[in-house]
């Protein structure tokens, strides 16, 4: 699942210059075939296991005990799923792409290998090499085929995501000297290990906790922090979230589609996959600032995103604001609110690519994004105003789709622990309502601006609705939005056995202690 | 320790080469000015030779010629470093109008030929320095040549400028370097390296050890181009012939560091089998060297718009990440540098290759020249991409495995100073990106000046480039011969004959 698109870019770059629907089909059927392979993970992942499915296990690097080691459980599977959804999703809305095709789409399948093998990656060594590795086709994509400045957005992406990840390198490191001796794959002993799964088990949870002090702060307590800089950059969490407005911006619409989908998961994922479990005692010293900084991204987020007049960064600022109830849900250490936190992820990722993919349509057709430059478009693009009101209404946490169900779940969760803290998140949902239904008030309600937009202007809407191909992007994701809000059942069931193994964890693994209760 | 006439069996490889040298010398004569594929190929022969020379005589090691020079697997590991950069340069150096202007009748290809097999021989002679003035000698022996080789181009003011200031600059710091081995004699009684610690210990917190002893280092920091004693550097790389630069940038440096590791293994007081004790100030002053070395390196190479210039900044940071390793003290460490300076001679020999190529095909060597080169020139702007990339430290490249291998060595020591040195180095590395990611942005993001044409390249470059990138990409994802080869030749660092007795025994 996760080399597959290698073929892809194999096949990419045999195809000679001219054919751009060639390449186009090709990208597309590439970027199917790890769909097919999620579909087959849903199907046959066991819910109720716990522990790893779908394992492939082998020693790679004898002198450092790197080992290949890949597998999907609770944690991971739903955003395999993710991942690959939304990656199909993207091609389709990359056809509007008309320049270096060749190029986009072999940085785009590069950019599909590594989502997937930071997912799927369970050795800390192969987790980071797929980290990075995504950074290299990210740069190009916004800063070739992006927006006017994005030779700005791109550098500013890259060097962000790098400072945070060379972090991270040396907390691994760091992680890997410290840790006991074990067996690798084929049985030969290792004095050290990367392994992800090994590093979260009870002797070596003990080792970290009993290192030295480090710079004069309790090593895990420093790990922890190195390691949550390099995830809190890709959340985006406040106040590392500034590359956020610029890349979302300026970058095409199926990289934005891209980045806010699945790019901005793996900080969360991070923290969940990593942080939690090899460090729970740090995790439970830390919880406290996290869902603070949670608290700021959800209510800064919904402020920011109140002011914009420009609908992409707009969405960008909301998707700040979603990822603060991921953050919340996570400083919970509830099954409910991880659970929450987990759901949100999903839903976040479905609900916002489809918001970019709608910015996407407009802009391809009126080559602006200001929000107030447009109204009563609801009169004349019928179907576009349907498909945005209904987006929008997901994005805000309608009740009935996805995102309410994820919402109350952080916040069930959340309650008994931090109850000033979801107070004051639920007055953000208020906020985000405000602004979501402002600016569909301003974009589809009131009057249409003839002489702007009308049959004679030189952008003209009127008989220009969002057409099939538009519509085959977004349906998909509307249809699992739908069904979720209703019956979230079969993404829960994916869920729960693995947070709930994860929320013990953390408590276990940290002995006794209560958590701190704020007043 | 063998005898005279016994040294002489194992001191083959450096036989041969001035056995090669000679015949170059004399072919150039009789032929009255050698073509450039004629002292190429002697060239080659001669360099393919010592590595079968140096393949064949090892094995035994010890100390050759009154314990002046060693023979043991850490030198040989460096031997087959030098020849393959030489061979890598003269290769390149068969196209460059820069280096041997074949539209020239006078193109001088034997001397320029001649010039690097000397080079190699110095080389070689450092990486088994085990004595003072043996060290001295072979450093004076590639640095006057490479003042020759950097002023190459006689009629080009750049270029004399160049070799004018290297020459300066190296006078007063073989001159200073020369003053600190004079005290150390002094000190020891003795030239050879084998003595001097116990000598400097002995003689206390004697000042006067710390002072020789900073003497020479300042000696082996021009010739890695260590901050403060890289001022040198810039000018020269900026000026020389670019096949020079690239020879130099590599080639001298491992060198200087092969020379370093030996001197500095063999005279650091309180080093001890897990590497330098806690609070040394030895380990400090290494530290606080390194850490200046990437900072200034990396800080200036921001401000840098021409390629060889930018390059140059960048590889005084990669002698600053080299230095870190060597501020462990650890075999790891050591291991760690010989394995870091393996893959920078491919990636940078590479990224100036690229330069050459695109100089040899009309363009210059500024930014502005490199403006849409992804689209010009597609193969040479993927190549230099996946070098840079290399160079910054990310995967899937081999440049992400040595700069591992680096911080995981200085994490492994352990202790607030080193896990502040690798702090610095993750950061250093991310800011490298900034000035990297500059000439990826010319080359792919900037849209072609009016009237911009396709630039071929020469297929000799083409090759030698794909095969590099190659090498850089293979060795980001399968390393372990590499690695186990320098274990191995890491494994000889316990013979008593060698200068670097029983450190970590």
């Amino acid at each position: 699942m996760v080399f597959a698109p290698l073929i892809g870019i194999l096949i990419l770059l045999l195809v000679p210059k001219g054919y751009e629907h060639l390449i186009k089909w090709i990208a597309l059927a590439a970027a199917a075939v790890p769909a097919v392979i999620a579909l087959y993970l849903y199907v046959h992942y066991d819910r109720a296991a716990h522990g790893l499915q779908f394992v492939q296990h082998f020693v790679w690097v004898r002198g450092f005990n790197i080992e290949f080691f890949f597998g999907a459980d609770g944690v991971s599977v739903s955003m395999l799923i993710l991942t690959a959804l939304v990656s199909l999703v993207a091609v389709g809305a990359s056809w509007g792409i008309n320049k270096h095709l060749k190029g986009y789409f072999a940085m785009f399948l590069l950019l599909e290998i590594g989502m997937m093998g930071v997912f799927a990656a369970l050795d800390f060594f192969l987790f980071y090499v797929f980290w990075e590795v995504m950074l290299l086709p990210m740069y190009f994509l916004i800063g070739i085929w992006g927006g006017p400045r994005k030779e700005y957005a791109a550098i500013k992406f890259f060097l962000y995501t790098l400072a945070g990840s060379v972090l991270m390198l040396l907390a691994i490191i760091a992680l890997y000297y410290t840790s006991v001796p074990t067996l690798l794959a084929d049985g030969t002993p290792a004095q050290h290990t990367f392994d992800l799964l090994k590093l979260s088990a009870p002797q070596n949870v003990a080792a970290f906790g009993g290192a030295p002090l480090l710079l004069g702060v309790k090593f895990t307590h420093l790990i922890w922090i190195a390691l949550f800089i390099g995830f809190a950059i890709k959340i985006p969490m406040f106040p590392f979230h500034t590359w956020l407005p610029d890349a979302h911006v300026e970058a095409p619409t199926a990289i934005s589609v891209i980045l806010a989908g699945v790019l901005l998961k793996m900080g969360t994922y991070g923290i969940m996959r990593i942080n939690f479990p090899i460090l729970p005692e740090a995790t439970r010293w830390a919880a406290t600032a996290m869902a603070v900084f949670g608290v700021i991204n959800i209510l800064y987020g919904a402020f920011c995103a109140m002011a914009q007049k420009d609908l992409k960064k707009l969405v960008a600022y909301s998707s700040v604001s979603h990822m603060g109830y991921c953050l919340l849900g996570m400083a919970a250490f509830t099954q409910t609110g991880m659970t929450g936190a987990m759901f949100q992820m999903f839903n976040h990722g479905t609900i916002t690519s489809m918001l970019f993919i709608l910015v996407g349509v407009i802009y391809d057709r009126a080559h602006t994004r200001g929000v107030d430059e447009f109204g009563g478009l609801a009169s004349k693009m019928p179907v576009y105003a349907a498909f945005f009101s209904f987006a929008f209404m997901a994005s805000l946490g309608l009740p009935g789709l996805s995102g309410f169900i994820s919402e109350i779940l952080v916040f069930l969760g959340a309650f008994p622990i931090f109850k000033v803290m979801v107070v004051l998140s639920a007055t953000g949902v208020i906020i985000t309502a405000g602004y979501h239904l402002w600016t569909i008030q301003r974009i589809h309600l009131g009057q249409f601006d003839d002489q702007k937009w009308g049959a004679g202007a030189h952008y003209p809407l009127v008989g220009n609705d969002i057409n099939t191909r538009e519509i085959l992007t977004l349906v998909p994701l509307a249809v699992i939005v739908l069904i979720l809000g209703f019956y979230p059942n079969p993404m829960l069931q994916l869920i729960e056995t693995g947070m709930g193994d994860l929320v013990r964890a953390v408590q276990e693994g940290a002995g006794a202690a209560t958590l701190a209760l704020l007043p | 320790m063998f005898e005279n006439v016994a040294s002489l069996f194992l001191f083959w490889p450096e036989s041969v080469l001035v056995l090669g040298l000679c015949l170059l010398l004399v072919v150039d004569l009789v032929a009255r000015g050698a073509s450039r594929a004629l002292a190429a190929t002697i060239t080659l022969a001669t360099l393919a030779a010592v590595v079968v020379a140096t393949i064949v005589t090892a094995g035994r090691a010890g100390g050759l010629f009154g314990a002046m020079v060693a023979r043991d697997p850490y030198a040989d590991f460096f031997k087959y470093l030098f020849a393959l950069c030489s061979a890598v340069i003269a290769v390149t150096a068969l196209r460059s109008k820069d280096a041997i202007d074949y539209t020239r009748r006078d193109a001088d290809a034997g001397e320029f030929y001649a010039l690097v097999l000397g080079i190699t021989l110095g080389m070689n002679l450092m990486a088994a320095a085990t004595d003072l003035v043996m060290a001295y000698m072979s450093l004076e022996l590639v640095s006057l040549l490479s003042y020759v080789l950097s002023g190459f181009r006689r009629r080009d003011l750049k270029s004399s400028e160049a070799a004018l200031k290297y020459a300066i600059y190296g006078g007063v710091a073989s001159g200073v370097m020369l003053y600190g081995m004079s005290l150390l004699y002094g000190l020891a009684g003795s030239t050879s390296l084998t003595g001097l610690r116990t000598a400097i210990g002995a003689a206390g917190a004697s000042p006067i050890g710390f002072v020789a002893v900073a003497m020479v280092m300042t000696g082996f920091g021009y010739k890695v181009a260590a901050v403060p004693f890289h001022m040198w550097c810039p000018d020269v790389y900026e000026g020389a012939p670019t096949p020079v630069t690239a020879f130099l940038s590599v080639g001298p440096k491992a060198a200087g560091f092969a020379l370093l590791i030996r001197f500095v293994m063999g005279v650091a007081p309180d080093l001890g089998p897990t590497g330098y004790a806690a609070g040394s100030y030895f380990a400090a002053f290494l530290g606080v060297m390194a850490i200046l070395t990437m900072t200034v390196g990396n800080l200036v190479a921001i401000a840098q718009s021409n390629l060889k210039r930018l390059l140059a900044y960048s590889s005084i940071a990669h002698a600053g990440y080299l230095l870190m390793g060597v501020t462990t003290g650890t075999q790891a460490g050591v291991q760690a540098v010989m394995f870091y300076l393996a893959i920078y001679l491919v990636m940078n020999v590479g990224a100036f290759l690229v330069v050459i190529a695109i100089a040899e095909a009309g363009l210059g060597e500024t930014l502005e020249d490199y403006r849409a080169l992804g689209y010009r020139a597609p193969f040479a702007a993927v190549v230099m991409g996946i070098f840079l990339f290399s160079l910054t430290g990310i995967p899937p490249m081999a440049g992400f495995i040595g700069k591992f291998y680096l911080f995981a060595a200085v994490l492994e020591k352990g202790g607030p100073f080193y896990v502040i040195l690798a702090i610095v180095g993750v950061v250093n590395s991310a800011i490298s990106l900034y000035y990297y990611a500059r000439v990826l942005k010319a080359m792919y993001l900037e849209q072609p000046a009016a009237g911009a044409a396709r630039v071929t390249l020469a297929p000799l470059h083409a090759w030698s480039l794909g095969v590099l990138a190659v090498v850089t990409v293979v060795l980001g994802l399968y390393w372990a011969p590499l690695i186990s080869f320098i274990g191995r030749a890491l494994g000889g660092w316990g013979n008593p004959a060698t200068a670097v007795a029983a450190v970590w025994r």
